[in-house]
């Protein structure tokens, strides 16, 4: 199923979980929700499924405008963060719970219900109460509750929150094999930015209640839309020097370290910016417009993680180990054209 | 040097003694007052009971045996008063617990005059029961009274509620129901606030409406609540005494047809002086209380080993 939002709003008394967003998820795609801690993913969530009324703006699902629907005619399935599975219910009578109330006849609940805890390995747990179980094992009873109904859309809120390091990378891999047997639309949210980047087809990256950016995880990485989406994204975090342009010419804040860069031809002199980097996309060359100055170096395998100084401001570059650099070492860089960006310091919007 | 060397010793022996009893120190007020006003009285009517022909002024008795519970045993009086306990606690139990799982579950929602209905509900917990059952008395009036005047607008003609002794029962019951709800809705009110949210709006995901929730997850979540609710009342129920008194002038019902089991105790202290007989009856009807709620437990520990 298709969903539009289309300039969705949510204000609280004293503030706005989330202003005018607008976003359409084709049918079959696993979309994830991305941002900080108290950004309105939650808000969002609970606004699709139907949970909290809309303040502004309008939701459809294909070309049904379902904005004022009550959640129980929607026909989604929702994974809670903490799973909220019925505590007085067996595995088999959670899942079966929601086709309960769709009337399908017992027999054929069953036969459901045992099929979709086979997708997701559960089917050996049938019998026991949710108290009796781990949370990863919790997790997967309450997307097979989800899934059992067969709903339009798919609603995960930070599922994997709760589950230690190796579960989450596993249970991870399952919902992405899950997702794409059954081929429903889902929204995934997470504020885990690896987790984001290696299940879902597209990330949808908010802050404060505003859409940032709504693009293929490799162009959010490659493609900033702007200083927020840049930092948020890449580990290590990206290297932000503050400057000024100057004909051409970067200017770093102590006024005196300048280098040219094509890119920043047409940018008009004396603008406030930062020239924003990627760890990989430094290059040492004797002929660079950088020159910089070698702090300190760390070993990582093949690698060198070298932290260096440009015009007062200190940024890391991963440098192939066989240069040997050493502290304290006068370098030259240039940059690769992939991973770098220009911010306006100000406003945080990208100079191209 | 020994000297030295037992001295703390001892003391440590010492210190550690006090320590052990200092905490039933604070305790022996508290069982000074149970063991005066609780534990006697208890040892004495179990006593008493077996005292035949005790007189309660000279403290003389013949002889121990167990003449007090054949007497009641054999009384039709007592039968007929454990007859009407027995229907009131099956009617009032059923009955309270019911409307106060529903008035519960309603004053549990963000209504809107939650706060008024709140006021109304928790109102006889604060007055007396005699004084509320004389408002009572007047409300059941057969010709001024409001439950009479409010039915003739349904063209129901005037009941003779408390004159008539097949009527006697019902406003008894109506009444007891009354004046059991606010402590019962109170228990099942904070038996709610301990559900999370969370299952009410996963159930409404899950596409339930109101009463399916309500069935499914609400009611069961509330069991344990629920079993409390009617044992406590069933125990209270067995007891029922100052609800009839108000009502029917002092009378057990407007023929003495509605002796209960703590009338017919005081009735035979009372009027008859029969001390062993009155205890008698109190330990059977302790015995009545003590099957009742086993029962309750057997039935709620066979429902909670069935669910898992
Ligand atoms: N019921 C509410 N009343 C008032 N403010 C609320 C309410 N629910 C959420 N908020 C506010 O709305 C904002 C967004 O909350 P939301 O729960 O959507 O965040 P989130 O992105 O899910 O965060 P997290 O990652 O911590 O779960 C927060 O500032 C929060 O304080
Ligand atoms: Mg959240």
């Amino acid at each position: 199923m298709r969903v539009v939002l289309d300039h969705v709003t949510k204000r609280f008394a004293d503030v706005t979980a989330v202003s005018e967003f607008s976003a359409t998820l084709e049918d079959g795609e696993l979309v994830s929700l991305l941002g900080p801690s108290g950004c309105g993913k939650s808000t969002l969530l609970n606004m699709l499924s139907g949970i909290l009324p809309v303040s502004g703006g309008r939701i459809y699902f294909d070309d049904q405008d379902v904005t004022g629907m009550p959640p129980e005619k929607r026909g989604i399935g929702l994974v809670f963060q903490n799973y909220a599975l019925y505590p007085h219910m067996t595995v088999m009578g959670n899942i079966c719970f929601p086709l309960e109330t769709q009337r399908v006849p017992k027999a054929e609940r069953i036969e459901r219900a045992n099929e979709i805890a086979r997708l997701v390995h559960v089917d050996m747990l049938m019998n026991r109460k949710p108290s009796e179980l781990s949370g990863g094992q919790q997790q997967r009873v309450a997307i097979a509750r989800a899934l059992v109904k067969n709903p339009r859309l798919l609603l995960l809120d930070e599922p994997l929150s709760n589950l230690d390091a190796r579960l989450r990378l596993e249970m991870r891999e399952e919902i992405r094999r899950i997702q794409q047997r059954t081929g429903v639309t889902t929204i995934f949210v997470t504020h885990d930015q690896e987790e984001a980047l290696s299940i879902s087809d597209r990330i949808v990256l908010m802050k404060a209640g505003v859409l940032q950016q709504n693009d293929l995880p490799q162009s959010l990485y490659n493609e900033p839309a702007n200083q927020f989406v840049a930092d948020f994204l890449g580990n290590p975090p990206i290297n932000n020097l503050p400057g000024t342009v100057e004909d051409g010419a970067f200017v770093a804040a102590d006024g005196k370290a300048r280098c040219a860069l094509p890119m920043l031809a047409g940018v008009e002199n004396g603008r406030n910016v930062n020239l924003s980097v990627r760890s990989e996309s430094f290059v040492l060359d004797e002929n660079g417009p950088m020159a910089c100055e070698v702090t300190r170096v760390y070993q990582m395998g093949k690698e060198e993680m070298a932290y260096l100084t440009f015009g007062g401001t200190d940024f890391r570059a991963y440098i192939d180990s066989e240069e040997g650099l050493r502290k304290g070492d006068a370098v030259r860089l240039s940059l690769k054209r992939r991973g770098v960006f220009l911010f306006d310091r100000e406003t945080g919007e990208r100079i191209r | 040097m020994k000297k030295n060397k037992q001295k703390p010793d001892r003391e440590l022996v010492d210190r550690s003694f006090l320590a052990r009893i200092e905490p039933y120190l604070y305790l022996l007020p508290f069982f000074l007052g149970i063991a005066v006003f609780t534990l006697y009285p208890v040892v004495n009517v179990v006593l008493m009971s077996f005292k035949e022909d005790y007189s309660y002024l000279t403290r003389e008795f013949s002889q121990w045996g167990l003449a007090n519970y054949d007497k009641v045993l054999s009384d039709p009086k007592f039968a007929q008063a454990v007859g009407n306990t027995l229907k009131y606690v099956l009617l009032v139990v059923p009955i309270s617990t019911l409307i106060s799982v529903i008035v519960a579950n309603l004053l549990n929602q963000k209504l809107r005059f939650s706060a008024l209905f709140q006021t109304a509900y928790f109102l006889p917990m604060v007055t007396s029961v005699t004084a509320v059952g004389l408002a009572w008395k007047l409300m059941y009036n057969k010709n001024f009274g409001i439950i009479n005047y409010i039915l003739s607008f349904f063209g129901i003609d005037k009941i003779p509620w408390l004159e008539n002794a097949a009527w006697s029962i019902p406003s008894l019951v109506i009444f007891g129901v009354w004046n059991i709800l606010p402590f019962t809705i109170i228990l099942l009110l904070s038996g709610l606030q301990n559900i999370d949210p969370q299952y009410y709006t996963a159930a409404r995901v899950d596409g339930s409406g109101s009463l399916r929730i309500f069935l499914r997850i609400t009611v069961p979540l509330l069991a344990p609540t629920i079993f409390l609710v009617c044992i406590v009342n069933t125990i209270s129920c067995f007891k029922v005494f100052s609800e009839l008194y108000p009502l029917f002038n002092g009378k057990p019902g407007p023929f003495y047809n509605l002796y209960t089991v703590v009338y017919y105790i005081r009735f035979a202290m009372m009027e008859n002086r029969k001390y062993g007989v009155a205890a008698a009856a109190a330990i059977v009807l302790f015995g009545f209380i003590f099957v009742f709620t086993m029962i309750q437990r057997v039935v709620q520990s066979w429902m909670s080993a069935r669910k898992r």
